[in-house]
């Protein structure tokens, strides 16, 4: 029973990974009891099971993600709302206001117009069927302020780290909030502007060199070099 | 340069442009050059320049296209006016249009079609300057677009032509011998699963003489894969040593 990469070892589609009783994890597939990566990535070998991180690729809705979206287009009974996906998602007024929805009283455009931000969850979605959102959550809804950022969706379990590690690092040397859309949009919010920048270049700088080593440790002393800098700013 | 040279190959056996007849055409490929598409490459292969680029999945329009069980692979060959010696018009040709369908076909045992049911996968191909041989380049291109916009895939997808030039069997036809030879073969294979997904000939050619042209080809192709490969790499590799310096 073979193996044939070394762990964090890139890979292309193509490449023969396992060989007998192995899993075919995540972007795996079997032919002939060969285990065959599917997309560019890492390789990852979690005890019989085969996985690849990949190092791009776009998101594909789950029921209970949390996701940010853009309403692009208002209709009678909805709103529909780009979540980075390939499918467009939907937004029912029942999930929005806290009462029953009246097509005759109610403007939809009133409560979220075209390009408006929200945080949401995916209540529903399967192969066919495009996603429901929700907004009937506390910490959902309408965005007001703060900045966004996209990235690749697979890397934001990097962007959070072992046991969140790298997130809680990044909120606490910038006294930002971040609520990171698992569609690969973040919302960064924080008390001044700069504040934000810094969050902000952390975050890319972890799209940028996710497959490296040693990455929670560099970013945080980029945080750390930045910050007395402004201070003295500051202070001038 | 438009004279008709008499002889393909010379009498040491060599071609127009001193290649051996199993030797390929210099090849450098690029990978994520277009940074609008989800996924882009770029090949030069001798004087080929085709650029490949990759949206989706994304939504299908006109809906009434979209397919219930699986994705839609659409693919524009398009040959730009300046990339033969008299200007070609823009309009897409029979040829392009034929050549579309081919490649598209050829890719798409390559792709994981039933994954992302009621999308569409748009390839667009541009050919930028031609010298024989295209549709094998714009494969090796298309086919790294596709990896790079992150869609799953069963293997690479590399092509290479072989055919008979004067009465020798060669590799990797360029413009001349693509008009003046005998025969050609393009074949395209996913090398991992040993699995041809295009096989094409004009020409004509004996038996023998049509296995020794498919043998080569694979050969060939066998040759171009790892560089497919190095390019895929390559985009992430810089960056890794950068970091880790």
């Amino acid at each position: 029973m073979p193996t044939f990469y070394e762990p964090k070892q890139i890979v292309t589609p193509g490449d023969l990974l396992a060989e007998g009783e192995y899993l075919a994890g995540e972007n795996t597939y079997i032919e002939n009891k060969k285990i065959y990566s599917s997309r560019l990535g890492l390789v990852e070998y979690d005890n019989k099971k085969v996985n690849v991180v990949a190092l791009k690729a776009f998101y594909i809705p789950r029921i209970g993600d949390l996701v940010i979206g853009t309403v692009t287009e208002v209709g009678f009974n909805g709103w529909t709302i780009d979540i980075n996906a390939p499918y467009m998602a939907f937004l029912r007024p029942s999930d929005v206001l806290s009462r029953p929805f009246k097509p005759q009283k109610d403007e939809l455009s009133q409560v979220l117009n075209i390009g408006d931000l929200v945080v949401a969850k995916i209540i529903s979605y399967d192969r066919s069927h495009d996603p429901q959102l929700t907004v009937a959550e506390p910490g959902l809804g309408k965005i007001t302020r703060g900045q966004i950022l996209k990235i690749t969706p697979t890397k934001i379990p990097r962007v959070i780290g072992k046991k969140g590690s790298m997130i809680s690092m990044i909120k606490e040397e910038t006294g930002c909030q971040i609520i990171l859309g698992l569609n690969g949009v973040v919302l960064i919010t924080g008390k001044t502007l700069e504040d934000e920048q810094a969050a902000l270049v952390a975050l890319r700088k972890i799209e940028d060199e996710s497959h490296t080593s040693g990455l929670t440790d560099r970013i945080t002393q980029m945080l750390k070099k930045n910050k007395p800098k402004e201070e003295e700013n500051k202070n001038e | 340069m438009n004279e008709k040279p008499e002889k393909l190959i010379d009498k040491k056996g060599l071609r127009l442009d001193g290649r051996k007849p199993d030797e390929l055409r210099p090849i450098k490929l690029e990978v994520g050059v277009i940074p609008n598409a989800d996924g882009s490459a770029y090949i030069e292969q001798g004087k080929n320049r085709i650029l490949a680029g990759v949206y989706g999945p994304r939504e299908v329009h006109p809906k009434h296209l979209a397919l219930q069980d699986r994705t839609v692979l659409k693919c524009r060959y398009h040959m730009a006016p300046f990339s033969v010696q008299e200007r070609k018009s823009p309009a897409p040709s029979r040829r392009e249009i034929e050549l579309s369908k081919v490649i598209r076909e050829c890719l798409e045992p390559s792709v994981f079609m039933e994954y992302y049911p009621r999308t569409m996968i748009d390839v667009f191909i541009e050919v930028l300057q031609a010298d024989g041989g295209t549709r094998c380049a714009s494969i090796i291109a298309a086919s790294l677009a596709l990896a790079d916009a992150g869609i799953p895939l069963k293997d690479l997808v590399v092509a290479c032509a072989a055919g008979k030039a004067d009465d020798t069997i060669v590799l990797d036809l360029m413009d001349e011998e693509d008009k003046l030879g005998k025969a050609d073969v393009p074949v395209a294979l996913m090398p991992s699963l040993n699995g041809i997904t295009l096989l094409q000939m004009d020409g004509k050619l004996t038996h023998e003489e049509f296995e020794t042209a498919v043998n080569m080809a694979i050969e060939g192709c066998k040759k171009i894969y790892p560089m497919q490969k190095e390019a895929l790499k390559a985009k992430y590799m810089g960056i890794k040593e950068e970091a880790e310096e």
